[in-house]
């Protein structure tokens, strides 16, 4: 998506779609420049380009206990899983975490949705005090038979998440949010590191086998305009 | 014989610090003069040498009368992008290889010549043909770069409904994104393409073919598709160190810079590293591009590191001059090995070896060969890599029935179609990485064959 003539294109999830009203919905976390100058943007108004859908769709299919685990920007995408997975028949236990509970989002409509439904903040002020992780820990710690994790968010959180389920020898898919610039696999700007091999995330991906993921990278990579994203907002803000 | 009209530049020293064009062209009296030098043959050579064939001699001959409207008519009959290929060609490989001054002095000026009438026509404004009776036929045409708007323009004058579909947010293809605005001013390629446009010619930015529309429902539509998508995908080395902070494709590098005017930032919002040392891989007009556009960034140090020498270099001449007056470094027969970062996975130094010449290869150059023991470290803080693109493979990969050889070009016949039925291709994603001007070419020989399948 690019707002404006002057944008930067930014990957976001196709949340739905109405195929009659020609409509489709985006879910979307104001935290920089593009994202808090769309949250100004009102009914009517125009953006300019909307170009998709890319990557590959996620795989739907009944794999029994789901649970999804969201964090910050991931969680809109979780909220899209959670209703596919539901729909195609899976009890579905959902997670979502944030620094403190003004960072919530989605949180009704995840209740709503979910089989079970759990929020975690760091700094207690909403839910378990904590990360998702520790939900995570006592799920499997309670109840064996978890069949798959999915995971989006920080990369660090996703990480954690891959640790865990790696002991547990639990398939795990994490959906990836490296920096993008095409999306049409033409440039290597999201370029991440799976099983040794590098792979490009918006034509390869963006989920991939979280235990084959070097998170480490992703999240080197992910540093690589902080400065100029800080003078960009500041000079809109 | 007077001497051939030399090209007005922007000094060097300057134009390192701005992304203004570095050619200003021919002034009317330079343009004139440099015509008067024409031999006006019988039998000219410098036709042959152009891949979609222009008639040469008869337009240089407008200008030396001083018909400059005329002239840009005899070259439009044939070439849709005259601003583009004036300023892009690799003139002294085509017509101008075939001048016969050449022989003895240098040759008629012609890509100069082009761009000239070119330029005076878009100052003038474009007088626009008239619309010739529609055929009731639609050709989808997949990609916006040479190749996809030269067969657009050529079936939309024979009266076809063409809709082209770009997967970028701007017509163009490597144009837009490749090419930087010191060699080719991104007005002037919105101008071609406006032209094209008038022409009748649609064109649907945002849509990638392949994912928002398969080919399969293109041909539920149209009565053909031709695709055009270029050779999009960067080749990498291979070597340790490759996605570091502060390595780029050049495809990301130029995209970044062209396409998204990273070099306007904070105006425009997209980013780019300005590196104060940079090495760039590779030594092609991609690498030069990458080069100069570096240094207009505020590089204090750029390199182009090659494995072989100068001589083999497949960028043009006057790039690679030009390249060298701005102050580019030439690191020659060298080869990097490693790239190795600091502690918080940034680029800090490349690790090379130097190479010497052996026995040429089946191109023709001669191969390089790692001397032993010469290895040796550079400093640097970004590096490029512009070692070549391979053929986008998405289309491919979404599309059945569609054959692809080993480098990932899709295969056509003596008639640019594909092994799918009513699906033609031409340009970079059948040759493999070209030139401008062959794309045009492919673009035109598609053209007549689609036109002869649908009209059957
Ligand atoms: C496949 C994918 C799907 C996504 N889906 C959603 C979604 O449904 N909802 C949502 O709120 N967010 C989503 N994101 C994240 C979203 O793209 C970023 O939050 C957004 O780009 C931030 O831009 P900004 O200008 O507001 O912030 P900035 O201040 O520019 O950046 C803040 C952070 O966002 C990331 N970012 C910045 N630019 C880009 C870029 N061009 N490409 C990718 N990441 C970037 C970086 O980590 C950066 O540190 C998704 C990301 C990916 C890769
Ligand atoms: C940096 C650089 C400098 C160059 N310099 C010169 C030069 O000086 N002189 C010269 O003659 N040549 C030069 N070239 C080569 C020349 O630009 C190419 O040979 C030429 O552009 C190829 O034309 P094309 O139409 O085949 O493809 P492209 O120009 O690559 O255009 C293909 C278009 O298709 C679009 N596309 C791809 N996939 C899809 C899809 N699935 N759906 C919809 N659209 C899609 C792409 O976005 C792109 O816009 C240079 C190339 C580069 C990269
Ligand atoms: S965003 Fe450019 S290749 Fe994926």
């Amino acid at each position: 998506m690019r707002i404006d003539e002057k944008g930067e294109r930014i990957p976001l999830t196709i949340a739905d779609f109405d195929a009659q009203k020609g409509t489709v919905t985006i879910i979307f976390q104001e935290v920089g420049k593009t994202t808090k100058q769309l949250g100004c943007l009102s009914e009517g108004d125009y953006i300019s380009d909307f170009i998709g859908p890319l990557g590959n769709p996620t795989e739907i299919k009944r794999y029994g206990r789901v649970v999804c685990i969201g964090g910050g920007v991931g969680v809109a995408p979780i909220y899209l899983k959670v209703r596919a997975l539901r729909e195609a028949g899976n009890e579905v236990i959902s997670i979502i975490g944030a620094r403190t509970k003004e960072l919530l989002i989605l949180e009704e409509e995840l209740q709503e949705i979910s089989d079970e439904f759990y929020i975690t903040t760091d700094d207690g002020s909403k839910g378990h005090h904590g990360f998702v992780t520790d939900v995570l820990q006592k799920l499997i710690d309670e109840r064996k038979n978890i069949d798959l994790v999915a995971t989006a968010g920080p990369a660090i959180m996703m990480k954690v998440v891959a640790n865990v389920t790696r002991k547990h020898n639990i398939r795990t898919i994490a959906s990836l949010n490296p920096i993008m610039v095409d999306g049409t696999g033409m440039c290597g700007s999201c370029r991440v590191r799976v099983d040794g091999k590098t792979k490009f995330t918006c034509v390869d991906g963006p989920e991939f086998d979280a235990h084959k993921v070097d998170f480490d990278h992703l999240m080197t990579r992910l540093q690589r305009y902080l400065k100029e994203e800080k003078l960009a907002l500041e000079r809109w803000g | 014989m007077a001497l051939r009209q030399p090209m007005p530049e922007q000094d060097p020293k300057k134009r390192i610090h701005n992304f203004d064009e570095v050619a200003l062209g021919y002034s009317a009296e330079q343009a004139v003069s440099e015509a008067e030098r024409c031999l006006q043959c019988a039998e000219p050579g410098c036709e042959q040498g152009c891949p979609v064939e222009v008639d040469i001699p008869e337009f240089i001959e407008r200008i030396k009368e001083g018909n400059f409207g005329d002239a840009i008519k005899v070259v439009r009959k044939k070439n849709h992008l005259p601003a583009i290929c004036g300023r892009v060609c690799p003139y002294e490989d085509q017509c101008e290889k075939f001048c016969v001054l050449g022989k003895k002095e240098e040759p008629v000026a012609i890509g100069r010549l082009e761009r000239f009438v070119a330029d005076y026509e878009r100052r003038k404004g474009f007088k626009i043909p008239s619309k010739p009776e529609a055929t009731g036929k639609k050709v989808a045409v997949v990609g916006s770069g040479p190749a996809g708007v030269t067969v657009s323009a050529e079936l939309a004058k024979l009266g076809h409904e063409v809709i082209v579909f770009e997967a970028l947010h701007a017509p163009g293809g490597v144009l837009m994104y490749g090419i930087p605005e010191f060699r080719l001013p991104k007005e002037i390629v919105e101008a071609e393409i406006s032209y094209i446009k008038k022409l009748g010619v649609s064109i649907k930015t945002g849509i990638v073919i392949g994912k928002t529309i398969s080919v399969d429902e293109l041909l539920e539509e149209f009565d053909a598709a031709f695709i055009g998508t270029g050779a999009g995908l960067p080749r990498w080395m291979n070597i340790p160190g490759e996605d570091l902070c502060g390595v780029y494709s050049a495809n990301e590098f130029l995209t970044r810079i062209n396409l998204m005017r990273a070099y306007l930032f904070p105006e425009y919002d997209t980013p780019v590293r300005k590196g104060k040392k940079v090495a760039v891989i590779g030594g092609g007009n991609v690498a030069m591009d990458s080069a100069r556009a570096a240094l207009r960034l505020g590089a204090k140090d750029v390199f182009i590191v090659y494995r072989r020498s100068e001589k083999e270099m497949p960028a043009r001449q006057e790039e690679i001059e030009h390249a060298k007056e701005e102050g580019v470094k030439l690191k020659l027969l060298t080869l990097p090995t490693k790239i190795l970062g600091d502690e918080k996975g940034w680029v800090e130094k490349m690790e090379c070896v130097r190479m010497e010449l052996g026995e040429p290869d089946e191109s023709g150059r001669r191969i390089p060969i790692a001397i032993k023991n010469s290895e040796f470290t550079m400093n640097v803080d970004t590096v490029i890599i512009a070692i070549g693109q391979s053929p986008n493979p998405l289309i491919s990969r979404m599309t059945e029935e569609l054959q692809v050889a080993e480098q990932g070009t899709i295969v056509v016949d003596g008639n640019s179609m594909t092994s799918k039925e009513g699906v033609f291709a031409g340009g970079d994603i059948v040759s493999g990485a070209a030139t401008v001007i062959e794309s045009m070419g492919a673009g035109k020989r598609a053209a007549r064959a689609i036109h002869e399948y649908i009209s059957r």
